[in-house]
């Protein structure tokens, strides 16, 4: 049922709205990331960068809507679960998008493109990162509590995918001392990757939130 | 983006352990003439506590609340069935002392009701119904009830003034602080701060936050943000049934119930 | 637009014919009541001297007063309202209290209206079968009685209607602090309804001091002193009653005398009735 005051609707459609294109944008900036790392391309390291901007104003503003909401509103029961599942959501995307920048940054870094091997681990894990995150704001946009809760799951399966790719990337340091400069940053890279995992798993605990009041348990720690 | 409670229930009363108890509502129906007004009612009210009673007009919160102090039985075509256990004894059966329940449960109206009297006679009279003080402890009786009432400051230097005279606010302080200076058990308001402008409204939900160390309180409001500032447990009744009753912060922050959801957040349809 | 200022036009007549009409209506009215008064005041005052508080009333052709009279007039209607008070106001706060929603209320309530527009005269004729007749004498206290009678229906309306606009809330207020209903009603209650109580009984007061025709049968006259209330009273409805029809001159002068004392009586009731109705309004 609809509120009797249509401005709240309007308020919260656009808030949750504008959390939606946030999302859209963050889920780009990690896969234009990670493809741009596969094949070293520098300059669209450097657009990528300069894109963050945008995710870090569309953090603030969703942020200061919120608090307007919430103050001009008195917001009660799950119309105040939302703003506050906006804010928290935005603060998530934000990051992600700091992420993708900081993996972005250290591609001019590297001279050259990535080796087979680990090329593959890292872009299996991008993409299955920038799939979990596509995931969840899937069902944030449908407020789908169910698909939530299976990203939540499956947070299990980016923190094994992490830990297979993070020892390959040792091993090759161990074998080839030369390459230790380049393989720490790939190392950041793997490690940026995953917290962006645990960023969509936060995101997906969010919409359980603003769903049904209730909190996910503490997930396994990977 | 509106959001469905997944497997809501009807109804969701919580329940509260004896010990916990002042009054216990068991079964209430309630009849003005032929018309059924409250329909099974039964909830617990936890002592030396605030519980509010929220609902859209006409729901029965007044009309609950006007059971637990017999207030109905002025009127002769209204009639309650069930029991209403206060401490443990019915005072819906035959034969209650009404005065002796009504100075054990005292009430105080939507608007101010000062009696045509001085404020120190105002607040005297319930006391001098039942008790033998001397003087010098009925004028300390009045003044801890002005105290309490946070009226004292006010009014000590003219306590032989009419009690007319104070304004909307003060009024239904003195109001307050007659209903607590025959020291009852409970404490039932109706709407009380209805009345009142903001400040007023303040410094009386001041009063009654602060009264529930000692007193069972029961606030009927339509004033969301009211039950939610000032009570422990609410309650949320529709046209005549309880519907949801828990702990405040629950109610407030994730109700169980749909219909509660609607009226919280202002989805009347 | 023309349709709309026509429209205007056509009202405006009306307003002014009406307003006309209800000026002209309200002059007549009142030239009328000037004419009342000035004719009062132009022969009463000339025949008011100190004898008129001081003398009995006196034989044809002869100095007096109306001492007796007046005495006798405050002496019965003292009587009157003593019992219309008592009955009035408790029978009115029955009414108010206890019989609403009753037939046995309904019943009084409109016995209690008939018995409000009752004819005098009748009311006369019924004192004077139960207490001249059958004690074979005109007594003040008759008089008393039949003055009862036509003031405590006045007294009783008025404070039925004066106890229910009482907020129910005050009421229960009381009941509330566990006092019973009868300390309600008698500490909060009539207490609250003071003034308007008090409005009602000056207001019957003002009303059977003009009586003439129950004073008829009941307590007649006298043309003495007299002071026991069982035997006949001068009053001075009454003697105007005889006095204006004479062909004595100092009679007819008394008469006026008479006539314009009872008006100012009336008149200085009323006042302070209102004054004390707007005091109440004054919280």
């Amino acid at each position: 049922m609809e509120h009797t005051f249509k401005a709240i609707d309007e308020d919260l459609q656009a808030l949750h709205d504008d959390v939606v294109s946030m999302g859209e944008l963050a889920v780009t900036q990690l896969v234009s990331a990670v493809d741009a790392f596969l094949r070293n391309d520098r300059e669209a390291a450097a657009r990528i960068a300069l894109q963050d901007a945008r995710l870090d104003e569309m953090d603030a503003d969703i942020e200061r809507r919120a608090v307007r909401f919430i103050a001009l509103r008195q917001p009660l029961a799950d119309d105040l679960r939302a703003p506050i599942a906006a804010m928290k959501a935005a603060m998530n995307l934000e990051r992600c998008g700091d992420l993708a920048k900081n993996l972005a940054k250290r591609i001019p870094q590297l001279k050259s493109a990535p080796e087979t091997a680990t090329a593959k681990g890292l872009g299996d894990l991008g993409a299955l990162v920038a799939k979990r995150l596509a995931e969840v704001m899937d069902a944030f946009r449908s407020m789908d509590s169910d698909e939530a809760k299976s990203v939540w799951q499956r947070d299990a399966d980016v923190d094994a995918l992490h830990e297979k790719v993070f020892r390959q990337i040792l091993t090759s340091m161990s074998g080839d001392p030369s390459s230790i400069q380049a393989s720490t940053h790939l190392l950041f890279i793997t490690k940026n990757l995953e917290r962006i995992g645990d960023h969509a798993t936060n995101i997906a605990e969010l919409v359980c939130y603003q769903a049904t009041g209730v909190e996910l348990g503490e997930r396994a720690k990977g | 983006m509106s959001v469905e409670i997944l497997d809501a229930p009807e109804v969701q009363v919580l329940e509260l352990p004896p010990d916990e108890t002042r009054i216990q509502v068991k079964n209430l129906n309630f009849f003005y003439g032929t018309k059924q007004a409250l329909f099974d009612v039964s909830l617990a009210f936890r002592r030396q506590s605030v519980t509010a009673l929220i609902g859209p007009s006409g729901c029965g919160k007044s009309t609950l609340l006007r059971t637990l102090n017999r207030m109905y039985s002025l009127y002769p075509h209204q009639r309650a069935e069930g029991q209403v256990l206060l401490d443990g004894e019915d005072v819906l059966a035959r034969g209650v002392d009404l005065a002796a329940l009504r100075a054990r449960v005292g009430m105080v109206f939507q608007k101010p009701t000062p009696f045509p009297m001085s404020i120190f006679d105002n607040v005297a009279y319930g006391v001098r119904l039942y008790e033998k003080l001397s003087r010098h402890d009925l004028a300390a009786r009045v003044e801890e009830s002005l105290r309490r009432a946070a009226l004292w400051d006010e009014v000590k230097d003219k306590l032989k003034d009419s009690g007319h005279g104070l304004s909307g606010g003060q009024q239904q302080r003195l109001c307050v602080a007659r209903a607590i200076a025959v020291r009852p058990e409970v404490l039932l308001l109706d709407e009380p701060a209805s009345a009142l402008d903001p400040i007023s409204t303040a410094r009386l939900e001041e009063t009654i936050s602060d009264l529930k160390s000692d007193y069972t309180v029961i606030v009927v409001t339509h004033n969301l943000g009211q039950a939610a500032r000032l009570s422990d447990h609410t309650g949320f009744m529709y046209l005549g049934q309880l519907v949801e009753y828990g702990e405040t912060d629950q109610v407030f922050t994730s109700p169980a119930t749909t219909r509660a959801r609607d009226y919280i957040t202002g989805r009347f349809g | 637009m023309n349709r709309r200022s026509e429209l205007m036009l056509r009202r405006r007549i009306v307003d002014l014919m009406f307003k006309g009409f209800c000026i002209t209506v309200t002059m007549l009215a009142l030239v009328a009541l000037a004419a009342i008064l000035w004719t009062l005041l132009a022969r009463g005052v000339g025949g008011l001297d100190l004898d008129v508080f001081v003398r009995a009333t006196p034989a044809p052709n002869s100095h007096g007063g109306l001492a007796n009279a007046i005495i006798g007039s405050v002496m019965m209607c003292l009587i009157g309202m003593l019992i219309a008070t008592v009955v009035g106001v408790l029978a009115g706060t029955w009414l108010a209290e206890y019989g609403q929603g009753s037939p046995y209320g309904s019943v009084v309530r409109f016995l209690n209206d008939v018995l409000l527009s009752a004819p005098s005269i009748l009311v006369g004729l019924f004192v004077y079968e139960v207490l001249v007749a059958p004690f074979h004498g005109f007594s003040a206290v008759a008089g008393g009685c039949a003055l009862a009678m036509i003031a405590a229906p006045v007294i009783t309306r008025t404070t039925e209607d004066v106890l229910r606009l009482q907020p129910s809330m005050l009421r229960e207020s009381g009941t509330a602090l566990g006092a019973p209903m009868a300390l309600v009603i008698r500490e909060v209650l009539w207490r609250s309804a003071r003034g308007g109580i008090v409005t009602g009984g000056l207001l019957a007061f003002a009303r059977i001091s003009g009586e003439t025709a129950p004073l008829l049968f009941t307590s007649l006259s006298n043309q003495f002193f007299e002071l026991n209330p069982l035997k006949p009273m001068a009053n001075l409805p009454v003697v105007i009653f005889q006095y204006a029809l004479s062909p004595y001159d100092d009679w007819r002068r008394l008469a006026w005398v008479g006539a314009l004392l009872i008006a100012a009586t009336v008149l200085g009731v009323t006042i302070v009735a209102r004054i004390i109705a707007r005091e109440q309004h004054r919280p």
